[in-house]
């Protein structure tokens, strides 16, 4: 059972804390229309964040509600990948991390998708429809930027150096992936790598851009060892409850 | 009161985002249901974010007590996941009556029904709507996304 809620608990903290970086482009976009995607995805993100977190609130006890989760635990507590809390900087980088997130993503949801653990494939299968769009939306931009002007080429080249380190993290199976695999609960992480780089090399190539060579690998969120964002990210997101205990709507 | 008239009653509430087209229309509501004298009415989302779907139960909650049937539940599904498929002949040409595009593999303006349009943004002002616009009549529309 406490296997079941971890594992459901790392893909809600995935969307959870990725949706509040996205929301906090809402009025600060380039323009109307990217203000709109941006906050759009979010949205289908905080959609997704909620799914999992009932479920994974309905596991550990009949008590516990998914905002318990969402405003209650600790930084350490949080389960989410590295690469999800890293701030917007500016547009490309935002999209590079969007782009990076979306391609594993749309691949590791069609595996949870043929889950033993129903709701589980009901929440993938659900959610794969609305990632088909930001897969479209973020490889578009990937591809405009780099094969734009020379200046959107060289920025789009660095915001890929700097985020590469944080996507092996996506293909690592730690022991309660490994527990759920063999359950057919979880999804196989390893085997999906080969499939994601020749698709991002597919992108990358129309794009004039390169993965970097020799980059040094940073992982540790699921175990909640976290990069220095993380914290300040939450003080915003669970001001209110911190502040307000069990104030509503 | 028969499941048939029940299902006249919430076919009298609009959606939120779209009001000339009613929640069943939409085929927001899936399935009801009488167990042991219980109405059960089944919903499930259009998207997973939908933020309309508080407003929704709300809605169903005062029309069923509206019409005297007080002892009922409400339960959400995912599975299958919600499809644009569902929608009818007649929704989408009442979808196309506002100037929505309704969800098609080659999209039409809805003014002048010209298929030269350019994508604006994936992503337009609901989830379920991307913005386009027309080549031949210079018209901005929305379009319902085929998902």
């Amino acid at each position: 059972m406490d296997y079941l809620f971890k594992y459901v608990l790392v893909l809600a903290d995935d969307a959870l804390i990725l949706a509040q970086r996205l929301s906090e482009w809402a009025f600060r976009a380039p323009f109307l229309e990217e203000d709109i995607a941006l906050s759009n995805i979010s949205l289908d993100l905080f959609g997704r964040a909620t799914l999992f977190l009932k479920y994974a609130a309905s596991i550990k006890s009949d008590t516990l509600e998914a905002d318990d989760l969402a405003f209650k635990r600790h930084e350490r507590e949080y389960v989410n990948h590295l690469l999800c809390e890293q701030p917007n900087g500016h547009f490309g980088d935002t999209i590079v991390r969007q782009y990076l997130f979306d391609s594993f993503y749309s691949l590791f949801l069609y595996e949870l998708s043929l889950s033993k653990d129903k709701q589980l494939a009901d929440i993938a299968s659900k959610s794969i429809k609305e990632v088909a769009y930001h897969l479209r939306h973020s490889s578009k931009w990937i591809i405009r930027l780099g094969d734009g002007t020379d200046e959107s080429n060289k920025k789009i080249q660095k915001s890929i150096d700097n985020f590469w380190m944080y996507t092996d993290e996506f293909f690592m199976m730690d022991k309660i992936d490994e527990i759920m695999y063999k359950k057919h609960i979880g999804v196989n992480r390893i085997a999906l790598k080969s499939i994601w780089l020749k698709q991002i090399n597919n992108v990358f190539s129309e794009a004039k851009v390169k993965i970097p060579s020799e980059t040094h690998m940073l992982s540790g969120g699921k175990k909640g060892l976290h990069t220095e964002h993380l914290g300040h990210l939450l003080a915003e997101m669970q001001y209110l409850q911190r502040a307000f205990p069990g104030a509503k709507w | 009161m028969n499941i048939y008239k029940i299902w006249d009653v919430l076919e009298g509430i609009p959606d939120p985002e779209i009001p000339n087209i009613s929640i069943v229309e939409m085929g927001i509501v899936r399935k009801l249901k009488f167990n042991d004298g219980i109405l059960n009415v089944t919903i499930t989302p259009t998207y997973s974010g939908c933020p309309a779907m508080s407003v929704i139960k709300s809605e169903i909650k005062k029309h069923l007590i509206k019409e005297g049937v007080n002892d009922f539940e409400i339960n959400t599904s995912l599975f299958p996941p919600w499809t644009t498929g569902w929608l009818s002949e007649k929704t989408k040409s009442k979808l196309k009556s506002i100037g929505i595009a309704p969800p098609k593999k080659q999209i039409e303006c809805p003014y002048c029904n010209s298929n030269k349009i350019q994508l604006v943004s994936e992503f337009g002002s609901t989830l379920c709507k991307s913005y386009h616009k027309c080549i031949h009549c210079m018209e901005i529309f929305e379009n319902f996304k085929c998902i």
